[in-house]
């Protein structure tokens, strides 16, 4: 891995240093490098579907000139001569357009002189040693999921001077537990470094759940439940702060579902607090402008918003100050503070109604109004009297984030659990989501 | 292209009983302007070989991003060694039958090449959008963005296979958001990125265009202003744009046999259909057709040749409401044993092949438009998809639209806002009891299908006649 990294490193350095040379007074510009080298292994029925390895990279060149600024998107392969050639390819065909563009009043030129360089190695899985140490505890199952795992790099330098560098090398095993009535279980195994104890443990810890699904399922008629939400069902609904709702562009262009909470005019419960927290160091704190965010930012503290995110665009168009947000103000690495419901106190504080483990495909029903809609999926319970009784057919929700995070919030849990991001859309992601559980009443649940 | 590929399988040192190069460049732009000011002027090139290799019934495959021989040469050999490392565990083994000698070329339909515009006239016509989409003060966001895309992928392999395609597609979007105090309602042009298809310029240049921007940005405002959708159980009129979501999410995606067989479970899920349904199942009214056609010309998701070298070819899924076949590629229905379509497909040269829709239509019927609305004394007319949501095994849904009609005493009247409808799939498509005819016949198609691991997001394409569902749940928003 060293041997690759160095080699891409410096074909990248070397790309910024010409860049660098090759620009004109007039102009700045930004560079951004993705690469990866991955392996991807998918199973089903603990048996290997699709293997294989993917060498990717590209650069990303943006250059600004007269208040004007186009980018362009090519390979990077480490080959510096190579490379070259396709940067200054684009630099010619950015000169020639950028002049008969409109003027854009909210470009923000790169400036500062951040400066990073993280590398993480590791002690991954070899490629040849994938399949059988993962199927090897699954052979009796009904195993389905995928691998992921490999080197990831992150780069960035602009014409001021910034320049950051971040690798790392992580693994991601994201997996379900089927049995015959098509009921499962999910789970997930994450890292920088293979333990075959801790994955043994996990996939018992998931045969126990197993069992659990072997009864007749209930079938519940819609109403409203008290739910518990296990941490990756809060996961997923967190997840739907980064579309549409934390942006301040979102907010100032009707665009949010906390525009209503950015008003004052609806609070979530003072038991609810969201943070930025890039002290996990699983992710690049640079941006698209090199930009550094804090190590921690506060987003709703105690149910009121106290920081959207900024980034430097937004805030020259609405006289804002940035805080070092992403160019799409989203969430990077999140965090939901716990709260006090112990993990022995889940079943009785539940009493009666239901155990999510998981939520699948949400969506705003209503954004404006924070309504969300979804199913629950995998691992869920009914519960009477704090005791699983069954599991259950799966039901649809629909519900707003200012109820269940609101006046129906009873508790989160004392403590959280680490959702590992396994997006591979375009390129294997980084990171993940810090939450706890939480008990709800009187979640709604439609059909 | 040709001879470095084919040059590259011959130098290979690789023992496989098969190998496949499939090599793709693309060179996609996007411009995008909000409020009039550009947000994004972008242009990315992608290029690289994805090579399959056969071992013992086992494939293994690597991709690069470097088209160099040698870089060729050691991605096979990392191809074997997972094809080598998987071969006892491997879940169907597969011939080289289901990878067929196939020669051929498809080129989408082109009158006026992407070229033909220059960026600074693409950006001048986003702005123009923007200001015809701002028709009142209370029109708080106005966006507009083209997308432009060349791709071609050439599949080269041992068994003599020789396919060249070439893909040049367009996408447009526009849209405002309206707000008067709390309330904020949004109106597109037929739904997020619902304008995509294959062809040049041509397929901007369409009769009544600004007109059109400019009923958008008005309908937006006239939202604010509209009734709540009722709560009630009622004819449920789709517009084509609409069925275009209904189709992908309840028939699609539930046909895929890879689905079925259990691949996507840990992601996007199963289906309720199972392979013992083909050619048994009722899956809806007598008066549900649909077909897999990568033949269409223009529409978004049309092909010669799948990525596995499957030629394409117009199939029924569904004929007269009961099922005939999956989309299955080859791979799929050798491991399923049913009927499938050439639907192996990947959305760049860095993914492998699965099991994907294409063009998935409805087939038009004989009632016009003023003759469905005529017939319903009761009911709601929905356009233009908003938000959507269905389980894994695509059987309980909940879909919302941006803007709908009261339909009373066979006549549109009232506009209302937040309409929403849900129901499980088989009840749903049994409540079909009208289908518009081909004058109502309308084709969308978009790049944002999800699936797989490792994830792809691919372009497709879905045609629709007006059609009348009876006896559905519809709804409003939230409060």
């Amino acid at each position: 891995m060293k041997q690759e990294l160095t080699a891409l490193e410096s074909s990248f350095n070397q790309l910024l240093e010409t860049l660098l040379i090759k620009k004109l007074e007039h102009e700045e510009f930004t560079l951004k490098l993705s690469s990866e080298q991955s392996q991807f292994t998918r199973f089903n029925h603990a048996k290997v579907r699709q293997t294989g390895c993917v060498a990717d990279g590209s650069i990303e060149l943006t250059l600004m000139a007269e208040q004007r600024s186009s980018s362009r998107q090519f390979p990077f392969t480490g080959n510096s001569e190579k490379d070259w050639q396709k940067a200054h390819q684009a630099l010619q065909e950015l000169r020639d357009e950028i002049t008969i563009l409109p003027i854009d009043p909210y470009l923000v030129l790169p400036s500062g002189n951040n400066t990073s360089r993280e590398v993480h190695h590791s002690n991954v899985l070899a490629q040849e040693d994938v399949v059988s140490s993962i199927l090897a505890e699954v052979t009796e199952l009904d195993f389905t999921g995928i691998y992921a795992g490999g080197i990831v790099i992150k780069a960035y330098g602009d014409s001021s001077g910034q320049k950051h560098w971040f690798a790392t090398d992580t693994f991601t095993l994201d997996y379900s537990l089927f049995i015959s009535s098509g009921k499962a279980v999910k789970g997930t195994f994450a890292g920088n470094n293979w333990d075959v104890a801790s994955y043994a443990a996990k996939i018992n810890e998931a045969k126990k759940q197993l069992n659990l699904l072997s009864h007749p399922a209930k079938e519940l008629p819609r109403g409203q439940y008290k739910t518990y939400f296990a941490p990756a069902a809060v996961a997923d609904l967190l997840q739907m702060l980064s579309w549409g709702a934390v942006s301040e562009a979102d907010i100032q262009q009707g665009n949010s579902a906390l525009a209503a909470l950015s008003r004052k005019e609806k609070q979530l419960s003072a038991k609810f607090s969201l943070k930025e927290n890039f002290q996990l160091g699983l992710v690049p704190r640079f941006n698209e402008l090199g930009e550094m965010a804090a190590p921690e930012l506060a987003i709703i503290e105690n149910g009121l918003l106290v920081n959207s995110l900024v980034n430097s665009r937004t805030a020259k168009e609405y006289q804002k100050t940035a805080n070092g947000a992403n160019s799409s103000e989203t969430l990077r690495t999140p965090e939901i503070s716990p709260g006090n419901l112990r993990f022995e106190q889940i079943l009785s504080n539940l009493d009666t109604g239901l155990y999510v483990s998981n939520l699948h495909y949400l969506n705003w029903s209503d954004r404006p109004t924070g309504r969300i809609t979804g199913m629950t999926r995998y691992a869920c319970f009914w519960v009477e009297n704090g005791e699983i009784v069954a599991p259950i057919e799966n039901l649809r929700f629909d519900d707003s984030l200012y109820r269940f995070w609101g006046e129906n919030l009873v508790d989160f849990t004392n403590f959280q659990e680490f959702i590992p991001e396994v997006d591979t859309y375009e390129n294997r992601k980084l990171g993940g989501s810090l939450v706890p559980g939480m008990l709800v009443n009187d979640f709604t649940y439609t059909l | 292209m040709w001879s470095e590929l084919k040059k590259a399988i011959a130098s290979f040192h690789i023992p496989a009983d098969w190998i496949g190069i499939r090599a793709v460049r693309e060179t996609a732009a996007n411009r995008y302007v909000r409020d009039g000011i550009p947000q994004a002027n972008g242009k990315s090139t992608t290029e690289g070989a994805m090579i399959e290799v056969l071992v013992n019934g086992c494939l293994g495959y690597a991709a690069t991003n470097s088209l160099e021989l040698e870089s060729l040469e050691s991605a096979a050999q990392i191809a074997y060694k997972q094809a080598l490392a998987a071969s006892k565990w491997w879940i169907y083994p597969f011939k080289e039958t289901e990878r067929p000698k196939v020669v051929g070329e498809y080129n989408s339909p082109l009158l006026e090449p992407l070229d033909t515009l220059s960026p600074g006239e693409i950006n001048d016509l986003l702005v123009r959008m923007c200001r015809t989409l701002k028709v009142h003060d209370k029109i708080v966001q106005t966006t507009a963005s083209i997308s432009t895309s060349e791709r071609e992928s050439w599949f080269v392999s041992s068994n003599g296979s020789e396919v060249y395609q070439k893909f040049i597609s367009l996408g447009t979007h526009y849209g405002a958001i309206a707000q008067d105090g709390a309330i904020v309602q949004q109106r597109t042009n037929n739904g997020w990125q619902a304008h995509c298809y294959q062809g040049g310029w041509e397929v901007l240049r369409q009769e009544h265009l600004w007109q059109r921007v400019q009923q958008v940005g008005e309908q937006a405002l006239e939202l604010l202003t509209a009734e709540e959708c009722p709560n009630t159980c009622t004819n449920l009129v789709l517009a084509p744009d609409q069925m275009m979501l209904q189709i992908h999410e309840s028939v699609g995606h539930p046909l895929e046999i890879d689905r079925i067989l259990g691949d996507e479970r840990n992601y996007a899920g199963g289906s309720f259909v199972s392979t013992q349904d083909f050619g048994q199942l009722v899956y809806g009214s007598p008066l549900m057709n649909i077909t897999f056609d990568p033949t269409v010309p223009g529409e978004y998701a049309s092909y010669g040749f799948d990525d596995t070298g499957a030629v394409a070819t117009r199939e029924f899924l569904i004929k007269e409401g009961v099922l005939q076949r999956g989309l299955g590629s080859l791979e799929s229905q050798a491991r399923a044993g049913v009927p499938g379509v050439a639907c192996a497909r990947a959305c760049s040269w860095n993914r492998p092949a699965i099991d994907r829709m294409a063009n998935l239509n409805l087939e038009p019927g004989n009632a016009t438009f003023p003759e469905i609305i005529s017939d319903i004394e009761h009911g709601v007319y929905m356009e233009s998809n908003r938000s959507w949501s269905i389980d894994d095994r695509r059987y309980k849904f909940q879909f919302g639209c941006e803007y709908a009609k009261l339909i009373e005493n066979g006549q549109l009247t009232k506009t209302l806002r937040n309409p929403n409808y849900r129901a499980t799939t088989p009840e749903f498509w049994h409540s079909l009891i009208k289908i518009g005819n081909q004058d109502s016949w309308q084709m969308y198609g978009t790049p944002y299908c999800g699936k797989g691991e490792p994830n792809q997001a691919i372009w497709v394409g879905h045609g629709s006649p007006v059609c009348v569902f009876a006896n559905v749940e519809v709804f409003g928003g939230g409060s």
